[in-house]
């Protein structure tokens, strides 16, 4: 295993950890802190839609569950917040195990697979809607208690680091994936499936181990959706904009990249943003300039923002190697 | 007498109302390269599916090694010691040579660095060396064969099935790997091949079964089976046997 494959992880999260002492600005955070979080439930799609092929339409199903479950647990349960958000992402990767186990036994595959997912996001919101212990209709308030005990930081920084943690934790296990067993067996199933069997590859299980994974990430990115905004109702919990957004950012980003989720991640919040800007509140209105956007990068850069920045690097290394490699020609 | 490591009983293969193999029962030695021969359609490929775990058979027992394995899902079957090549190449499109090979050597391995050096010594064996870093994609016909063969062979198996690995090479390419193929059974791997390119059969094989319709018509070695009218038939039409040894006579 290559130490010097994780030294880019370090000098990213170590830039992204100084922004705090660069800006007090509320929105500047707010903005960041929401890209993190699409960042993390990005990677958790990423890890089985960009490593392991399986393009998931619904990773909202975890988002929500790990949401509800660290909110009622508080609320409901007078759980501490911390163990709360423990259990809140057990619970999603509990939830994405199951759905796995369901539709991998049964061979799903491709649109399946997705349309499968998709239909189980579906339901999960609407139970939620009407379930009395979430709250129905009116939704579920946490208590505000900013302290760190209470997993509430009073500082917008702080919260900021903390998800930033969060996130420094997903792209290192995306990287000890990526240079592991399971890793080169997830991307040989993507790849081709049947062959990945003969080799020895038992498919299922790779497939779903990669989905417990996956759906605890986006499990985690929802428990910090309910610290952080304190409220939860079904259409956000299990909205489909977070399965979207949760696709939409490592695909733009770049799939079966490290860095994938956080590129797209960023670009997917500063254009919906500016579409805000634009356009006024016009609702529904950044769904078309992300589907615009989604058109665009499958059509021109099939590999994301992380393979034109790899395409750029081409063209600027070759001289550089060229010197460095003169001394031996 | 040889032991066998792999004896096929009566096994058969009915999609819906499609007899695809009938009661075919082979044995193949260990040590030895046998060969699967027989026309189009024969159903050939998918008696190796059923052998490798991709097919359940409808009927008939798949004895390895002194185990009945029939049934047993593909994945567990590599790790017992069974490899087979596809018919129609399966790289890993968007992974390295060295990377595709890794994923058989994986098998055993569980260290990436040590996986990536087996898979380079695997490739060197098939002549691959050279284009190691190369992506799948990118290589000829000739290449994605030896690809197939080199991911099998890392995967350390006893057993290994080559479902027409020559088909598609020009006679300069067959016969750069028709040694590879000698050097695999040298190593000890006990061979099933099915094969079109009868130059490699007869020059390959100790002994040969012919498949038509879903039957084991003949057995026996490579020059008993050409002179079989049956074969001759089944390849040529029915009287053909007749007519060529009638040509003959008539010299």
């Amino acid at each position: 295993m290559s130490r010097a494959g994780f030294l880019p992880i370090v000098a990213v999260v170590a830039a992204l950890a100084c922004v705090p002492f660069t800006t007090s600005s509320n929105v500047v955070l707010n903005f960041l802190v929401v890209a993190l979080l699409l960042t993390l439930a990005g990677q958790g799609w990423n890890i089985l839609g960009g490593y392991g092929g399986q393009y998931s339409f619904g990773h909202a199903a975890f988002f929500g569950t790990g949401a509800y479950v660290t909110a009622i647990l508080q609320v409901k349960y007078g759980f501490n917040a911390w163990p709360a958000f423990a259990i809140g992402i057990a619970a999603g990767a509990g939830v994405g195990a199951v759905i796995g186990a369901l539709t991998f036994r049964s061979g799903l595959r491709g649109s399946y697979f997705a349309l499968v997912t998709l239909a189980f996001a579906e339901v999960l919101r609407i139970t939620a809607s009407v379930a009395p212990i979430t709250g129905a209709g009116v939704g579920t308030l946490i208590k505000l208690d900013l302290s760190a005990r209470a997993l509430q930081f009073p500082s917008r920084a702080a919260f900021y680091w903390f998800i930033l943690a969060l996130v420094t934790i997903a792209l290192v296990i995306t990287k000890l994936i990526e240079q592991s067993r399971f890793g080169a067996w997830l991307v040989a199933v993507r790849e081709n499936e049947d062959a990945a069997r003969a080799l020895g590859v038992d498919a299922t299980r790779v497939k779903l181990g990669a989905m417990t994974i996956s759906a605890a990430m986006a499990a985690a990115a929802g428990c910090f959706y309910a610290q952080y905004f304190l409220f939860l109702e079904a259409g956000i919990a299990y909205g489909p904009w977070i399965s979207v957004e949760a696709l939409l950012a490592p695909i733009i980003g770049g799939v079966g990249t490290v860095f994938g989720p956080l590129l797209g991640a960023l670009m997917v919040r500063t254009l919906g943003e500016a579409a805000k800007q634009f356009t006024g509140d016009v609702p529904g209105l950044d769904l078309v300039v992300y589907g615009v956007v989604l058109v665009l990068v499958i059509a021109f850069a099939p590999r994301g923002v992380a393979g034109i920045i790899a395409r750029l690097c081409g063209w600027l290394m070759p001289p550089a190697k060229k010197l460095r490699e003169a001394p031996h020609g | 007498m040889v032991e066998s490591i792999l004896a096929v009983e009566g096994i058969s293969k009915q999609f819906g109302g499609l007899r695809a193999v009938h009661e075919a029962s082979l044995s193949v030695e260990s040590g030895c390269i046998t060969a699967v021969i027989g026309p189009n359609g024969a159903g050939k490929t998918t008696l190796f599916a059923m052998i490798t775990g991709f097919l359940t058979p409808t009927a008939g027992r798949i004895i390895y090694q002194g185990g009945d394995i029939t049934g047993m899902p593909a994945h567990r079957l590599a790790r017992q010691g069974i490899a087979r090549t596809f018919q129609i190449v399966q790289p890993f499109a968007g992974l390295s040579v060295l990377e595709n090979i890794a994923v058989g050597s994986h098998l055993h391995i569980a260290g990436r660095t040590a996986a990536l050096a087996a898979a380079a010594d695997v490739a060197k064996l098939v002549g691959l060396d050279g284009m190691l870093q190369q992506p799948a994609a990118t290589l000829t016909v000739s290449g994605r064969k030896r690809l197939e063969l080199a991911r099998a062979l890392a995967t350390t198996p006893q057993l290994l099935l080559l479902d027409e690995v020559l088909a598609g090479l020009n006679p300069s390419e067959i016969r750069d790997v028709l040694p590879i193929i000698r050097a695999i059974r040298e190593r000890g791997v006990t061979i099933l091949m099915i094969e079109h390119v009868m130059q490699a059969v007869m020059s390959l094989a100790e002994k040969i079964y012919v498949l038509v319709e879903g039957r084991v018509i003949a057995q026996g070695p490579p020059a008993a089976v050409a002179a079989d009218p049956k074969v001759i038939e089944a390849y040529l039409g029915v009287g053909a046997a007749a007519r060529l040894a009638g040509g003959a006579h008539g010299q």
